[in-house]
């Protein structure tokens, strides 16, 4: 019986510790408002998450590196990034890059994940969606779910 | 009612009623699937971001479902056994274990497998990812301290302990796409609004995610049929039935 209790104690130890964890990173990502504000930690890698803006992904001629907007709905934030990116990365989707900020305030990121919404339709039902305005709205899809 | 109640947990009872139970769960289990796979990977149109690759959906949805339900069941089969100190409740709980671990395991697997072609990435340390990994080590948890005794009371309590200390995850794992900001993308079934997937692609998950519940509850008989055989062994009706004697499938 004191090798369960020892051991009750143990789970509660780690329980304790794991939540106390947790909260200290309880933030996957920072918003651009939240990084523009300066909450993320200095010269440490961070993620940023939010919407691609319409029309912002541009990539100079002759140069591997692409350049996107990146926006919580209050402030937009410009990442820089050359790499591969997820088949589900376009502009009105959420994003998810990780990386630092840069000193210009341009996010240099090192990997760009694509946050895909809760919605689940044939394409055809997404294009009426999109003409109608009726409903979920299939592309861009709604905010608050990319963003959660 | 309570003379049903305690025939149910009499082990040669329980034995003699979960084999006739376990066709009747387990076919069913097999003709849903069947139905399900033919609804989710034929039936069902593609989706209008993900194209095809969304079909993993039809595993990886009740996998998870079930990797979180067996749990539940584990901690109150464990919490039965413990408060009324039914030995039948604590083999229930002990055969739930591998088959949870194994529910969890697929979704995590499943889950992998889907998140790099649309995400990018196999593995993010985000809420519902971390907190579905660390329902796979509970499972493990609880299968090694019920190794750890020779005793069969006390792994069973002290199991049953950890069982229930562990239930807190359930609702984590549940509610971690809506309390934190994560990777994984909120709920399309089980929230109050209508569902946000399509009909055309929602039946055949629901009929998928009735016939892994079968499925579980199936092997769950068997499982548990089992474990009363190899705890009741040196009883007079585990010796018939390992004797071929069928004193207990004529009482």
């Amino acid at each position: 019986m004191v090798l369960v209790g020892l051991f009750v104690a143990g789970v509660a130890a780690a329980v304790g510790l794991a939540l106390r964890a947790f909260q200290e990173n309880l933030l996957y990502f920072y918003t651009p408002t939240q990084a523009i504000a300066g909450e993320a930690p200095d010269g440490k890698k961070i993620r940023l998450g939010g919407m691609v803006q319409e029309g912002s992904v541009r990539r100079e001629p002759g140069d591997l590196e692409l350049r996107f907007d990146v926006s919580d709905n209050e402030k937009t934030m410009t990442v820089a990034y050359s790499g591969v990116l997820p088949d589900l990365f376009k502009e009105g989707q959420g994003v998810i890059a990780m990386g630092h900020l840069g000193a210009d305030g341009v996010f240099q990121a090192e990997e760009v994940l694509a946050k895909h919404d809760e919605n689940y339709m044939p394409p055809e039902v997404a294009a009426t969606m999109a003409t109608d305005g009726q409903g979920t709205p299939a592309a861009p899809p709604r905010s608050d779910a990319a963003l959660n | 009612m309570w003379t049903w109640f305690f025939q149910l947990a009499s082990p040669p009872h329980f034995y003699r009623m979960a084999a006739s139970l376990v066709p009747w769960l387990l076919w069913p289990a097999l003709l849903l699937i069947l139905v399900g796979a033919w609804g989710g990977l034929v039936l069902a149109p593609a989706d209008y971001q993900q194209g095809e690759g969304y079909r993993i959906i039809y595993v990886h949805v009740p996998s998870s479902y079930l990797s979180m339900m067996v749990y539940v069941t584990m901690a109150v089969a464990a919490g039965i056994g413990l408060i009324w100190r039914i030995k039948l409740a604590h083999a229930v709980a002990a055969s739930c274990a591998p088959v949870g671990a194994t529910f969890t395991a697929a979704a995590l697997i499943t889950g992998m497998l889907w998140g790099k072609p649309m995400w990018g990435t196999y593995w993010q340390w985000e809420p519902r990812l971390t907190s579905e990994l660390i329902l796979l080590f509970l499972y493990f948890g609880y299968m090694s301290l019920r190794s750890a005794f020779n005793d069969l009371n006390q792994s069973d309590r002290a199991s049953a302990v950890l069982a229930l200390a562990g239930v807190v995850n359930v609702p984590i794992i549940h509610f971690s796409v809506l309390w934190w900001a994560g990777l994984h993308q909120g709920p399309s079934i089980s929230k109050i609004d209508a569902p946000s997937i399509a009909f055309a692609m929602l039946w055949p998950l629901l009929v998928m995610i009735l016939g892994f519940t079968l499925f579980f509850l199936g092997i769950l008989a068997m499982r548990v049929r089992g474990e009363v055989l190899e705890r009741e062994f040196h009883s007079r009706w585990a010796q018939d039935v390992l004797r071929g004697v069928s004193r207990v499938e004529a009482a």
